[in-house]
């Protein structure tokens, strides 16, 4: 399989710390690959370093072959790297509906101006956008929302809202950032079959998670970070059968790890 | 959907009747011609205010049109002063002066959010102010007086607008100006807020970091509107400037800026017309209040608070309310 993401040596100092050291890793077109790792391993900055929205001190994120890494957010996303947010990070006082359709911003064919004269490329450009919102609502089981301002869903369905939105972008790998974070039993599994939906058509998925059983249920292959420090990487049963690892969930190894 | 759409229609229609015609036609047969003077600067306060309106609309709160109402206004007077050039030329190149200025200033102030935005464009209306009493070309606290009214504008050799100094009724020639412009930038306004770009500008009203990772740019979307915000306050200085005949570095004040943003406040940030209403009842309230003498600021500052505990969103969220429970 090709190398879809490839992140080379990369390294993020914020003045004395270093939250991520020389991390390299690469992730396969099609693929489930999640990143781990104890509390402060350097997870979130490593997440914010792929999807551009830091700069990395030294090494770099390639996309297809093409550095990525240094850009403007907007511009990564524009070359298919889109995140969602940990947080219930959406346009609150939007409909459903309207969060996703503003989210095919990256696919409108005419230009802002054309939007303010509504010219026949910004009407088409609507209606694709529309059916598209429709479609995606669709897959992720908020049809029945649509028309609800965001603000009032409930958890479950705005992280799915989240999701949605980044799916919108119509993007090349979508990396999510702790998926299942505040999710009991059910609504885990629910996220996990979405998840699975949604590399079935054909996306590339990063994630960033805490929950180790949904990590090991759902993952192709996992890189294990400790202290900014890549320690393990591999398919689900050889990091749980990892010494360095098991060492770094020490404590709670069992149950941490899925044992 | 067509029934709404014929209700907007004839909405229209009648706001431009009663504005084109059934003001000028109540003026004239009651007599009262100060009220041009007075509509003339609320259709000019609003135009300024519908500036402001944009900017909150992008999640900012400006407290800085002064200084490009300022600034329209001294690029206008000196064109035509120290360099001979029609008003009507200068209107739209004091407006892109204003614009082309705010994209400079943008850049770095509109990273800023919140109460460190409002503050710092708090100041740069102190700024201009300090600037046209320093500058040379300003002619200090002097001012720029004696400034023609404006002449005739003529295309191809068709008189479309005659020379002002001429008409017996200049004030109401000024109406019809400000107040054509003022609805030709609500309908600008109307347009851009239901276009696309509308939903872009909420997009960073509501969460910048989110707009930036579907791919927005959002400092470009930023200054685009800072700067449409600022075309709109420089035009409407410099019809102030033609208007008095005169500039001067007090012309536009901090008070203006603040008030600029009461406008907005009192009409609703959530409505387009919003900025339009709220200036014409705060220009006339406080005008009402003349009466109460010494009372007037605080009966006036109480009246400000109490409205905007009780409708936060403005004026025009009663109209919403109300349609609502019919």
């Amino acid at each position: 399989m090709a190398e879809m993401l490839e992140v080379s040596g990369i390294t993020k100092r914020f003045g004395g710390l270093v939250a991520v050291n020389n991390v390299s890793f690469s992730v396969r077109e099609k693929e489930i690959l999640s990143v781990i790792g104890p509390n402060g391993a350097g997870k979130s900055t490593l997440f914010k370093l792929i999807s551009s929205f830091l700069r990395p001190t030294t090494g770099e994120v390639r996309l297809k072959g093409e550095r990525i890494s240094g850009l403007a957010p907007h511009i990564a996303a524009r070359r298919g790297v889109v995140r969602t947010f940990q947080e219930t990070t959406i346009f609150k006082n939007m409909s459903v509906r309207d969060n996703v359709i503003i989210a095919h911003h990256l696919r409108s064919k005419a230009s802002l101006f054309g939007f303010f004269l509504g010219t026949g490329t910004a009407k088409a450009d609507e209606a694709a956008f529309g059916q598209s919102a429709d479609e995606i609502l669709a897959l992720l089981g908020l049809s029945s929302l649509a028309n609800e301002t965001a603000r009032n869903l409930p958890h479950g369905h705005l992280r799915a809202l989240g999701i949605a939105i980044g799916l919108a972008t119509n993007p090349s790998i979508l990396l999510l950032d702790e998926p299942f974070a505040g999710m009991n039993h059910d609504e885990t599994m629910r996220m996990v079959e979405m998840v699975r939906r949604l590399r079935e058509r054909g996306l590339t998925i990063l994630l960033v998670e805490h929950d180790m059983p949904a990590v090991m249920k759902i993952s192709d292959r996992l890189v294990v970070l400790n202290f900014g420090q890549k320690i393990a990487e591999g398919t689900p049963s050889e990091i749980q059968a990892n010494e360095k690892v098991i060492e770094a969930y020490l404590g709670s190894e069992d149950e941490a790890i899925g044992l | 959907m067509t029934v709404n759409r014929n209700i907007k229609i004839a909405a229209v229609v009648a706001f431009l009747a009663i504005v084109f015609v059934a003001v000028p036609a109540a003026i004239s047969s009651s007599g009262r011609f100060d009220l041009y003077y007075t509509l003339t600067s609320v259709a000019l306060l609003s135009i300024a205010s519908a500036g402001v309106w944009l900017t909150f609309y992008i999640g900012r709160i400006n407290i800085g049109q002064g200084a490009y109402a300022l600034m329209g206004g001294y690029v206008s007077a000196i064109l035509v002063m120290n360099h001979g050039w029609s008003f009507w030329l200068t209107l739209p190149v004091a407006g892109l002066f204003c614009a082309a200025a705010s994209v400079l200033i943008g850049l770095p102030i509109l990273r800023l959010r919140g109460v460190y935005f409002a503050m710092v464009t708090l100041v740069l209306t102190e700024v201009a102010r300090l600037l046209a009493l320093a500058l040379p070309i300003t002619n200090g606290a002097k001012g720029i007086v004696s400034i023609p009214l404006p002449g005739a504008l003529s295309i191809f050799g068709l008189t479309i607008i005659p020379d002002f100094a001429t008409l017996q009724n200049s004030r109401l020639a000024f109406y019809l100006l400000a107040v054509t412009l003022m609805v030709v930038c609500f309908a600008v306004m109307y347009r851009l807020v239901n276009s696309r770009i509308g939903k872009l500008c909420q997009s960073l009203q509501q969460n910048e970091e989110l707009a930036s990772s579907i791919g927005v740019n959002i400092a470009w979307l930023r200054v685009i509107a800072y700067a449409v915000s600022s075309f709109f306050g420089g035009v409407s200085g410099a019809i102030f400037a033609a208007i008095s005949q005169s500039i001067y570095p007090s012309s536009f004040t901090v008070t203006d800026s603040v008030n600029f943003m009461l406008n907005c406040f009192l009409g609703g940030l959530g409505y387009v017309f919003g900025p339009m209403l709220g200036t014409l009842v705060l220009y006339f309230g406080w005008d009402l209040l003349f009466q109460t003498g010494q009372f007037q600021l605080l009966i006036y500052s109480g009246l400000m608070i109490v409205l905007m505990l009780v409708l936060p969103n403005g004026l025009l969220s009663l109209a919403e309310t109300t349609r609502k429970k019919g």
